[in-house]
C-alpha cells in the first residue's frame, strides 16, 4: 500500500484523464482503487458507472473543443492521456505545455506498451522526439502499379469505394493513368454513374468490367511501364461469372433492415478468415454493389468508408481481392482485409491493464513531485537483458523542439505558385497539428480562424487562401518571416521563407520542403498522397503503420535495443535514491537510501523511438 | 463452446486480440480451464484479464469471508455492504467476474484443495495460487506435476510496491516461426521445490534480490507457522535473524538481501493496486501464452519492484533444467 504521504498527495489531487478506450477504462479502475478522489474524464465516447465515493465528473465531448483551453487544464494537478490519434495527443502536449501542468502519455499495440512522463522545461515534451506520420504510398503505385496487397486496399477504398458510393464531387485519381489522353474526365464521369433505366445487375458487370478489364487494357498498352514488371491480366465478369450464374445469385431478399445487409449472408459465405476464390469474390463485388444501390440507396453519395460498416468491408476486400488477382498478389480473408482497410490496430486487455498501473505509478511520483524518479517504461514483448518492463531516464528536452523550444523553422516553396490554402492545409495543419491557426507576417494578418470575425475579414481571408503567396496582400517571398499561431494550444513559431522553383514531384509533391521540424525516419515506400487515413489507433504513437504484411501467426520480433547517438540526457544520480521528505517509518523512501539496482550497464540501455523496429518482420 | 469453429458471436468480441494472437489460440483458449486459489488484488485483475481474453472456465477457491480489508485492491469486491455481507471472497468474486464476459463459465470450489486428490487437478489446464502457505504451494505444485496431462501452474504474490510470480510448465514444447520458418522450441521448468532450492551461491550473480528477499519472509512464515502475508514490521528482528542463518548456510553476504529491502515488504504488507495491474497483466499473459501454445513463455520467476520500475525475468534452475 502506499506510504501516509502518498496517500496524501493521492487524496488531495485533481486529476484530468482524457480518453476513455482500452487504456482509459483499465485507467480509471486503478485510480480509483488507488484512493483517488476527484476524477475528470474528457472522452468522446460513453463510458462511465463507477465506485459513487469517488467523485468523477466526465466530459463526453471531443478534447479539441475550445473550452478545453489552458485556463481549464491549469486546474488539474497532472494529465493521464490515454488517446487513440497522433492529432489529439499533440494537441494535449501543447495545452499542458501551455498552462505548465505534467502530462503522463502513454500507448499500447498488441504486447508493446509504454508510459512517458513529460514536464515542461524539465523533460522532452511529447513533440520532442518525431512521430512517423500514418503511411501513404505513392499515386502511381495505387492507380496503376500496385504491388502489394495494401496497395489493392487503397485502391479499393478511397478510389473505387470513393468514387462509386462516396461524394461524387470530390476529386479522384480512379481514372489517372500514365499517359492516356482518349477519355476526357466527361466521359469517364458517366462510366461510373448508373444510367437511366439501367439494370443494376448489368450496371454491376459494367463497372466491374471497366475497372477490372478495360482500364487495366489500357494500362497495358504503355509498354514503358511494364518493361521491368510483372503485367496484370485484365479480368471480365463473364469470364468468371457466367451470365447465368449471377441470376441464381443471392438468397430471396430477407426482410433485414438496411444495416443488416450483407453480401457475405446473401451469399451464405460463413466464415470471415476464409481466402475467397476470384469466383467468390467477383460474386461478392456484385451483390455488395447490388445490395448498396438496393437497400441503402440514400447512403449513396454520402459514404466513406467504416470499417465498421460490414457492406462496405466485403465490397473493398472482394474489389482488393479482385484487383490483387489480376495483379499476381496474394488474396485475402475479410478478416485481414477489414484489418488493413480499418487500420485496426491489434489489442489486448492484459497490456492495457500492465500501462494503466505504470501510469497510476508515474502520476504519483508527479504529485509527489519526485523529480529524481520519473521514468519512461517500456513494456516489451520480448526480454532484453531479462527486463520485460524496461524503465529509462527521461531526457532533456529537446534543443531544436519547434513546440517546446520554440526554434524557428523553414520552408522552401514556390511562393509564386503556391496557394495559401496548400499552405494552410498541408503544413500549417497537417505537419504542425495546428487546428485553428493564426497566420501573420509582421503585423498584417494573413489567415485567420474564429468565431468572432467581421464579415469582412472573413471575405478577405476566403480570398487569400485562393492566392498564391507572392501575391498576397502582405506579399510573401524569399527571406520573408511568417508566425504562425495558435490560439487554443496557445502555440506559436515562425517560420523562414526561402524561394525555391522546382520540386520533385515523386519526393515532392506538395511542392514544399520544411526543415527544422523533426521528421520520423522514413521507409523507402513512404512518399506521398494517396490512402493517407488518419490512424485512429489505440497504438503507440509511432505505431501507425498500415499492418499490410501481417500474417497470422505472431511473428518474431527481433530484440531490438539500439543506442540512439546523440540524445542527451537527463542527468541521472544512479546511485542514490534521495528521500523528498524524510517522513515516518511507513515512508517507501526510507531515511536510508536503498541503492537503486542500477547496473553500469544500463545507461547503455537506450531505446529507439522507432518501433517499427520492434514490430516489423527483421528480413535479412 | 461446442464445434471446432469460433462462433460468429466469439469473432466479433475478439476481434482486437484475434489479431493478436490469431483464430486458432482463441480456440484453445475458449476450451480451456483455470483453477484459480486466493482471491487478492492481484489475483483479481488476473482473473479479469482472462475472463475478457475468453477462457473457456474460471474456478475460483477462496473461502475467507470479506471484510473491509478485502476491498483495498480487489476491484471485484464492491463497497456495498450488501454486496458481501457474509460472503465469501470466492462468492463474491464469481458473482463479479460473470458480468464481465457471459461466454466464460465461472464458479466456486470451496474446501482445502491441497487436501484434494490428484483427479481434482485434472480438470485443469492452469492452476494459480497466491496467498498459500509455502508447504501448500509445493504441494500442490507436485500433484499438478503427477498428471499425464500438462498443467500449468503458477504462484503470484504481491506485497506492497514488489510483486514475485513463478511458473512451472513441466517439459514444454511449443513452436514459433522465425523468418520464414517454424522452428520447435523446448523448455524444461523445475518444480517451486526445485527451483528454490537451488544453492543460492549456484545463481547467476546479478539475481534480483527480490528473490532472496522473497524467501527468507516464505522461510519465516513456515517456520514460525503465519498465514501467508502475515508477517509485519513488528517481526523484523525475527526475519533479520533469519536471513542471516540463511546467510551463512548458502555462502551469501547479507548485503545481498539489503535491510531497507526487508523493511518495506514487511511494512506495506497490502496490496498497491497499480502493482496488482501490473503483475496480473503479466500473469494474464504467460497463462494465454501456455494455453495456446504461442510466444515465448517467461521461465520461471518474474519480479516487479515499483521503486525501481524494472519488470524482470530471473532463471531460477538447477544446471539440469537452466536454459
Amino acid at each position: 500500500m502506499a506510504s501516509q504521504e502518498q496517500l496524501s498527495a493521492i487524496k488531495r489531487a485533481k486529476v484530468l484523464m482524457v480518453g476513455a478506450g482500452g487504456i482509459g477504462c483499465e485507467l480509471l479502475k486503478t485510480l480509483a482503487l488507488s484512493g483517488f478522489q476527484d476524477i475528470h474524464i474528457v472522452a468522446r465516447d460513453a463510458v462511465l458507472r463507477f465506485r459513487p465515493n469517488i467523485s468523477i465528473t466526465p466530459y463526453h465531448a471531443n478534447v479539441k473543443e475550445s473550452r478545453f483551453n489552458v485556463d481549464f487544464f491549469k486546474e488539474f494537478d497532472v494529465v493521464l492521456n490515454g488517446l487513440d490519434n497522433l492529432d489529439a495527443r499533440r494537441h494535449v502536449n501543447r495545452l499542458c505545455l501551455a498552462a505548465d501542468i505534467p502530462l503522463v502519455e502513454s500507448g499500447t499495440t498488441g504486447f508493446l506498451g509504454q508510459v512517458t512522463v513529460h514536464l515542461k522545461g524539465k523533460t522532452e515534451c511529447y513533440e520532442c522526439q518525431p512521430k512517423p506520420a500514418p503511411k501513404t504510398y505513392p499515386v502511381c503505385t495505387i492507380t496503376s502499379t500496385p504491388s502489394k496487397f495494401v496497395h489493392c486496399i487503397v485502391w479499393a477504398k478511397d478510389l473505387l469505394f470513393a468514387k462509386l458510393f462516396g461524394d461524387k464531387n470530390q476529386e479522384n485519381d480512379l481514372n489517372v493513368r500514365s499517359s492516356d489522353t482518349a477519355n476526357s474526365s466527361e466521359h469517364s464521369e458517366d462510366v461510373f454513374e448508373c444510367r437511366k433505366d439501367e439494370d443494376i445487375e448489368r450496371y454491376g458487370r459494367r463497372i466491374y468490367d471497366h475497372v477490372f478489364g478495360h482500364n487495366i487494357e489500357v494500362a497495358l498498352s504503355n509498354e514503358e511501364t511494364w518493361k521491368n514488371r510483372n503485367k496484370p491480366r485484365p479480368i471480365y465478369s463473364k469470364d468468371v461469372l457466367p451470365e447465368e450464374q449471377t441470376k441464381e445469385n443471392g438468397n430471396e431478399e430477407k426482410g433485414c433492415a438496411a444495416d443488416d445487409v450483407s453480401a457475405m449472408v446473401s451469399l451464405s459465405l460463413k466464415n470471415p478468415q476464409d481466402i475467397w476464390s476470384l469466383v467468390e469474390n467477383s460474386r461478392v463485388f456484385l451483390e455488395a454493389l447490388r445490395l448498396f444501390f438496393l437497400k441503402r440507396e440514400k447512403d449513396i453519395g454520402n459514404l466513406t468508408f467504416d470499417k465498421d460498416d460490414q457492406l462496405a468491408v466485403e465490397f473493398v476486400t472482394a474489389a482488393a481481392n479482385i484487383r490483387a488477382s489480376s495483379f499476381g498478389i496474394p488474396l485475402h480473408s475479410l478478416f485481414e482485409a477489414k484489418g488493413i482497410a480499418g487500420n485496426i490496430v491489434h489489442a489486448v486487455a492484459t497490456t492495457n491493464a500492465i500501462i494503466a498501473g505504470l501510469i497510476v505509478i508515474e502520476a504519483i511520483k508527479v504529485l509527489q513531485k519526485d523529480n529524481n524518479n520519473y521514468r519512461m517504461t517500456y513494456c516489451l514483448e520480448h526480454p532484453s537483458r531479462k527486463l520485460l518492463l524496461m524503465p529509462v531516464e527521461p531526457y532533456e528536452p529537446n534543443r531544436s523542439c519547434y513546440v517546446c523550444s520554440e526554434t524557428p523553422l523553414s520552408l522552401e516553396v514556390n511562393t509564386q505558385r503556391c496557394k495559401l490554402r496548400d499552405f494552410v492545409e498541408k503544413i500549417i495543419k497537417a505537419k504542425l497539428g495546428m487546428n485553428f491557426p493564426l497566420i501573420m507576417q509582421g503585423a498584417s494578418i494573413l489567415y485567420e480562424v474564429g468565431e468572432d470575425l467581421e464579415e469582412d475579414m472573413v471575405v478577405i481571408y476566403a480570398a487569400n487562401l485562393e492566392k498564391a503567396l507572392s501575391e498576397l496582400p502582405s506579399p510573401v517571398a524569399s527571406g520573408s518571416v511568417l508566425t504562425v499561431e495558435d490560439l487554443q494550444q496557445e502555440f506559436s513559431c515562425s517560420i523562414n521563407i526561402k524561394h525555391r522553383e522546382e520540386f520533385d514531384e515523386e519526393k515532392e509533391p506538395d511542392g514544399m520542403l520544411l526543415s527544422g521540424w523533426v521528421e520520423a525516419p522514413v521507409d523507402k515506400d513512404n512518399n506521398k498522397p494517396i490512402g493517407n487515413d488518419e490512424s485512429t489507433s489505440n497504438a503507440l504513437p509511432s505505431m501507425e503503420t498500415l499492418e499490410g504484411e501481417k500474417d497470422d501467426e505472431i511473428q518474431e520480433t527481433s530484440e531490438v535495443v539500439e543506442a540512439f547517438s546523440g540524445k542527451k540526457r537527463k542527468l541521472s544520480e544512479v546511485s542514490e535514491v534521495t528521500a523528498p521528505d524524510p517522513s515516518g517509518p511507513s515512508s517507501i523512501n526510507q531515511n536510508k537510501p536503498e541503492k537503486l539496482d542500477i547496473d553500469d550497464e544500463d545507461d547503455e540501455l537506450i531505446i529507439s523511438d522507432d518501433w517499427e523496429s520492434f514490430t516489423k518482420k527483421k528480413k535479412l | 463452446m461446442d464445434g471446432e469453429e469460433l462462433t460468429e458471436q466469439e469473432t466479433a468480441l475478439y476481434d482486437r486480440q484475434i489479431r493478436v494472437w490469431g483464430a486458432d489460440a482463441q480456440r484453445r483458449l475458449s476450451k480451456s480451464h483455470i483453477l484459480v486459489c486466493g482471491m487478492k488484488g492481484t489475483v483479481a485483475e488476473f482473473c479479469k484479464n482472462i475472463v475478457l481474453a475468453g477462457v473457456g472456465s474460471v474456478t475460483l477457491v477462496d473461502d475467507r469471508i470479506v471484510t473491509d480489508e478485502s476491498l483495498s485492491a480487489n476491484f471485484l469486491i464492491l463497497p456495498h455492504e450488501n454486496h458481501y455481507n457474509g460472503k465469501t471472497l470466492a462468492e463474491v468474486c464469481c458473482d463479479s467476474l460473470k458480468e464481465f464476459n457471459h461466454m466464460v463459465h465461472v464458479a466456486v470450489e470451496t474446501g482445502d484443495i491441497s487436501t484434494f486428490g490428484v483427479e481434482f487437478f485434472e480438470k485443469f489446464d492452469a492452476v494459480i495460487i497466491s496467498c498459500c502457505s509455502l508447504g501448500k504451494k509445493k504441494l500442490i505444485n507436485q500433484k499438478c506435476r503427477k498428471l499425464s496431462k500438462r498443467v500449468a501452474f503458477y504462484t503470484v504474490e504481491c506485497r506492497g510496491s514488489c510483486g514475485e510470480m513463478f511458473v512451472d510448465l513441466l517439459d514444454y514444447k511449443y513452436s514459433k516461426k522465425k523468418l520464414e520458418e517454424t522452428i520447435e522450441c523446448q523448455i524444461e521448468y523445475p518444480s517451486f521445490e526445485e527451483a528454490i532450492s537451488v544453492p543460492w551461491r549456484a545463481l547467476p550473480r546479478r539475481v534480483s534480490k527480490l528473490y532472496f528477499a522473497m524467501r527468507v519472509i516464505e522461510q519465516f512464515e513456515d517456520v514460525e507457522g503465519r498465514n501467508p502475508g502475515e508477517t509485519t514490521i513488528a517481526d523484523l528482528p525475527g526475519v533479520l535473524k533469519l536471513r542471516k542463518e540463511l546467510c551463512e548456510t548458502n555462502s551469501l553476504d547479507e548485503s545481498q538481501i539489503p535491510d531497507a529491502l526487508l523493511e518495506r515488504l514487511l511494512t506495506d504488507t497490502r496490496e498497491f493496486p497499480p502493482v496488482c495491474a501490473i503483475i496480473g497483466g503479466i500473469l494474464g499473459q504467460e497463462v494465454i501464452k501456455a494455453i495456446s501454445g504461442k510466444g515465448d513463455p517467461l521461465k520461471n520467476f518474474f519480479f516487479f519492484d515499483a521503486m525501481d520500475g524494472k519488470g524482470l525475468i530471473e532463471d531460477i534452475s538447477g544446471p539440469s533444467t537452466r536454459s
